[in-house]
């Protein structure tokens, strides 16, 4: 259908049958003072070709810089057939199909792409995604609440201080309090430091997985510490790409997993549009927000996908619904279904794998200099660490930026995490020795 | 026409009791039309044994394939058994609602709060003027 915008004549005419003669009289309820009498002061309207060259001056102002910054989004390689697939008209559109049936195709994939995430995280269920994971995140917490009815939610200190304050947000007004256990020393959270801070109305704990840090918690006595006690244990998982070498947080005793899905296909741009992982035990289904897929068979016994379990959603339920979600980020979980189909189980372990060799080779330069250290020498990490430095952290990412370099994330921009000046530096399978070198040379001075 | 048995009481929203024989404990479950209007029951989710609820708190929700609806507890009371085999055979609200459907037996805290509800005849015309 073409866009048809109303003429002078449909808006008199539509103006007449409301009974008004014009609009700022449709308008006359919202009160003078709110309302902007002066015209707006827009520069003059461009024709096509001189937007197009002004869009391209602004365009060349993007310095290309070599990234090692991690944090929650990784530069990983997207593979052409990624884009080619997601821009094939058929499949583009940003949302939720809000005629599902009608779009087979568009369910197929959010099927795929469920059962994706649960082989990752070994879990049984999982959604057709969410905004991103510190959202995800938030709505694993308020499903918390919900599954073991209780008012309390216990945060690792070591969680991603964006996604700490997403869950303190959604918490208002549902949870009656919001607890921290502060990581130890070696920047981890100890299991008899969580026991003690969960009580009797703590409903979950979240921890996340490898940590802000990058650094790998261990779960297991995490999630036994939250069972005895009657929590859930909710796993965060900043850095997806960790899921094909470490053991899948369902078999470690998660209760319900919320990620980032980011790296899978999606470029981290200025951190977004991205895309949210949402999984948990099948017990649960019924509290789990968002939309869900489902296979089932048509009348002459044919396959055929679905979007089950709606009387649970907004849409439907409105107030008492599971949740506020009932959308997904269609185009993104699509890349992220296309990368993952087309990398496969191998090519994703050989992307961890590179990613976290680049790493340990970085770290090795790292303690052979002056002027900096590992922040946590002890912990094990897979391509992410966090280094004290001596200078400026924000000094040296500006003389990085001079060299076309990124070079890390500056804990400088996270009072709340109580660590001292320094860098978070991720690594993926894009950088190259020589890279890594220029880096260190940044990082030196 | 619904069915509706004469020795039960009844609320406007569609919840019958069913006096459990022992003093003072009573069978919640909903009535005939009530599952009728809902069509096939695909879950229920019920209480813990041991909770407690006032008059008319929504103890529970009943899914349908279109519809979700709360569950009204037509007495304060504790909750003593709920039904779980309703976790595997949900459709038994459907087919007996009187019977292998019900779904919590309650403990009231006052047992002639039950003459408050609604009788069968009650009933019967809150449903005809529906």
């Amino acid at each position: 259908m073409t866009f048809v915008p109303h003429s002078d004549a449909d808006r008199r005419d539509m103006l007449g049958r409301v009974g008004v003669s014009d609009i700022d009289e449709l308008f006359r309820d919202v009160p003078r003072d709110l309302v902007r009498s002066e015209p707006l002061e827009l520069p003059r309207a461009l024709s096509e070709w001189e937007a197009v060259r002004r869009l391209r001056e602004l365009a060349a102002r993007n310095p290309s810089l070599v990234s090692f910054t991690g944090g929650g989004l990784y530069d990983h390689h997207v593979p052409a057939a990624v884009d080619h697939i997601i821009r094939r008209s058929e499949f583009y559109t940003a949302y939720t199909p809000y005629q599902p049936e009608v779009a087979q195709g568009t369910l197929q994939v959010i099927y795929e792409f469920q059962t994706m995430v649960c082989e990752l995280t070994g879990m049984e269920v999982a959604n057709a995604s969410m905004y991103d994971g510190a959202t995800a995140t938030g709505e694993a917490a308020l499903m918390a609440l919900s599954v073991a009815r209780r008012g309390r939610i216990l945060l690792a200190g070591s969680l991603h201080p964006h996604y700490r304050k997403v869950v303190e947000t959604y918490a208002e007004g549902s949870a009656s309090g919001v607890d921290v256990v502060p990581a130890g020393e070696d920047g981890r959270v100890h299991p008899d430091a969580l026991a003690e801070a969960i009580d009797d109305d703590t409903a979950c704990v979240i921890v996340q997985n490898p940590n802000f840090f990058g650094l790998l918690e261990e779960l297991e006595p995490l999630a036994e510490a939250a069972h005895e006690r009657g929590a859930l244990l909710v796993t965060a998982v900043a850095d997806p790409v960790s899921l094909a070498m470490i053991r899948p947080p369902g078999e470690a005793g998660a209760d319900i997993v919320a990620g980032e899905g980011q790296p899978f296909g999606n470029a981290p741009s200025f951190g977004g549009p991205v895309v949210g992982l949402f999984a948990t035990r099948r017990e649960h289904v019924r509290k789990m927000p968002g939309r869900i897929v489902g296979a089932t068979e048509d009348e002459e016994g044919r396959r055929g996908y679905v979007l089950t379990l709606q009387t649970r959603e907004q849409q439907i339920r409105r107030e008492r619904a599971t949740s506020n979600i009932c959308t997904n980020q269609g185009l993104n979980a699509l890349a992220a279904t296309v990368y993952l189909a087309a990398v496969g189980r191998e090519g994703l372990r050989r992307v961890a794998e590179t990613s976290a060799r680049n790493a340990h080779f970085a770290r090795g330069l790292i303690e052979e200099m002056d002027g900096v250290e590992p922040l946590h020498p002890d912990a094990p990490f897979l391509r992410e660490f966090a280094i004290r430095t001596r200078e400026d952290s924000r000094a040296i990412l500006e003389r990085g930026i001079a060299r076309g370099i990124l070079a890390g994330v500056s804990l400088s921009r996270f009072p709340g995490l109580g660590a001292p000046d320094g860098l978070l530096l991720a690594f993926t399978e894009k950088r190259n020795r020589a890279e890594i070198e220029d880096l260190m040379d940044v990082i030196g001075g | 026409m619904s069915e509706v048995p004469d020795d039960l009481r009844y609320t406007e929203e569609h919840e019958y009791l069913r006096d459990a024989g022992s003093e003072g404990e009573f069978f919640v479950g909903i009535t005939d039309y009530a599952q009728g209007e809902l069509g096939d029951v695909v879950f229920v989710e019920l209480p813990s044994v041991g909770d407690s609820f006032e008059h008319m708190e929504v103890f529970g929700t009943i899914e349908a394939v279109k519809a979700v609806s709360e569950l009204f507890c037509p007495l304060a009371g504790e909750v003593v058994e709920v039904n779980e085999a309703l976790d595997d055979d949900p459709a038994l609200v459907n087919s007996d609602p009187y019977g292998d459907g019900w779904m919590i037996r309650i403990r009231a805290a006052d047992p002639s709060a039950a003459d408050g509800l609604l009788g069968a005849d009650a009933y019967r015309s809150h449903l005809e003027e529906a």
